[in-house]
């Protein structure tokens, strides 16, 4: 059972490193969306320091968005989908490790960048801390929340612009107690409320999400 | 229509054809007397509102709009889920057909809610809890349009849209309770409609016919459209050419 998990995440990871600059194209899509902003909204650091946790959430979140139309997509080009649906193995544990493997190939970078942005951002310490962390809870919420997106909208004209018209509502909560997290710390109110929310929420959309995903490959490779 | 009325007996197209079609023109003037009488309780015999003056008059369209919306998208959610489950080919028809009404009253709703807000609060739009939810099942019935729409496989678009369906339904609570979170963490309720004073009995009758003008109204519309959906998907069958062939006959 749990060694398809590993094989699926480690052929996922072994593909994205032969393709190591489609791989990295979200990461340049944030920092490059990210340093937009203080363009557009001006220097001044109190404002900046307002705005960092909202844009670099909103950022992130469309970044991992932007990659997920390939999450199932060459999966199911060359067929190798059909066969993990064939092999009778359980779906949930697919779609389980083929979204971390999306979270270590594109979650985890945003997490490791987070905190530059936090500097940029003039932010302090504690809160840019607490952005990193948020991240950390937050981008694996959507890597599977996308998982269904993808499987959703698997082969489909308009795919891509579909699923990030069909998943964006979904993951506000996220988006709201993440970005929520950042500004607690910034204005020096407990954040374990927050991360406590968060968590739930990983939690459910971990047991949740995965399921969904599945259900949604069978409806598309019917 | 002989043999035994079950649960099931209309859940058969032309069955379910035949009794919509004599169905729509009553609910068509249900609809109709409905909503003058409903208007002419909330026009000339509610009285006028204490605090808000003539424009809480909104109340008759606003609040019956916002039920309709959410009570819809759990409707949908509900006959897509059937649909899906049990194969059940005409709650997909049903599913679908909804979608649009549902999106409709969600923008009634936004919308006269904008009307409402200006003169009362001053402001077209805040982002209340409420508003904002509302705004995002806005977003929801629209993914839902867009992905069946975008399936041509009707089958598969069917099955996918329940799944989107019942994934928000699950959501739609999750939302409501974070946005209200986010609200009030950010900032003080500025507005609480829940503090209101108690409605007068007028206002309150108003606002219930000018409800059931919208029920009678959203099921004369679905029965409609999923009239036309069968015709659509049924057109290969031979009681829809027989029906053609008829009408051909009769014109």
């Amino acid at each position: 059972m749990s060694s398809v998990f590993a094989t699926i995440v480690a052929r996922d990871l072994r593909l994205a490193a032969r393709r190591r600059v489609e791989a990295l194209l979200p990461i340049a899509f944030f920092l490059v969306a990210v340093s937009l902003f203080p363009l557009g909204v001006g220097p001044e650091p109190q404002t900046l320091r307002q705005i960092a946790p909202g844009v670099v959430w909103v950022c992130a979140l469309l970044a991992a968005m932007l990659s997920l139309t390939q999450l199932y997509g060459t999966d199911h080009a060359d067929g190798s989908l059909e066969q993990m649906l064939l092999s009778g193995e359980s779906l949930w544990l697919v779609s389980a490790a083929k979204a971390l493997a999306h979270w270590i190939v594109t979650g985890a970078p945003l997490v490791l960048s987070a905190p530059l942005f936090g500097i940029l951002f003039d932010l302090s310490a504690p809160a840019n801390l607490t952005l990193a962390l948020s991240l950390l809870l937050g981008t694996p919420i959507l890597s599977l929340l996308g998982g269904l997106g993808a499987a959703l909208t698997l082969g489909l004209r308009s795919g891509a612009v579909l699923l990030i018209l069909i998943i964006l509502p979904l993951c506000i909560p996220a988006l709201i107690f993440g970005a929520g997290a950042v500004s607690a710390a910034e204005a020096g109110i407990s954040t374990r409320g927050h991360f406590s929310l968060l968590g739930a929420l990983l939690i459910g959309s971990g047991l949740l999400a995965p399921w969904a995903t599945g259900a949604a490959l069978r409806i598309a490779t019917e | 229509m002989n043999g035994r009325l079950t649960l099931f007996t209309f859940a058969s197209p032309p069955r379910f054809y035949w009794l919509t079609g004599k169905l729509i023109p009553w609910l068509w003037a249900a609809c109709i007397a409905l909503t003058v009488a409903g208007l002419y309780v909330g026009f000339f015999v509610a009285p006028t509102d204490a605090t808000q003056g003539e424009a809480y008059r909104v109340i008759y369209m606003h609040v019956p709009a916002a039920w309709m919306s959410m009570l819809l998208y759990l409707v949908m959610a509900f006959w897509a889920a059937i649909g899906w489950a049990f194969n059940a080919r005409l709650a997909s028809m049903v599913a679908r057909a909804i979608a649009p009404t549902g999106a409709m009253f969600t923008f009634l709703a936004l919308w006269t809610g904008a009307f409402w807000g200006k003169p009362t609060w001053g402001t077209w739009w805040v982002w209340d809890a409420r508003l904002t939810s509302e705004l995002i099942l806005l977003f929801l019935y629209l993914g839902y349009m867009a992905l069946v729409n975008a399936i041509d496989d009707t089958r598969r678009a069917d099955q996918a849209g329940a799944l989107l369906a019942v994934v928000g339904a699950v959501n739609v609570p999750i939302i409501y309770f974070s946005v209200k979170w986010w609200n009030t963490l950010h900032q003080g309720a500025t507005i609480s409609m829940t503090a209101a004073p108690k409605m007068a009995e007028t206002m309150l009758t108003g606002m219930l016919l000018m409800t059931f003008a919208c029920w009678a109204y959203a099921f004369a519309v679905v029965f409609m459209r999923t009239r036309a959906i069968i015709v659509e998907r049924e057109q290969h069958t031979e009681w829809v050419s027989e029906m053609v062939r008829k009408q051909g006959a009769g014109a």
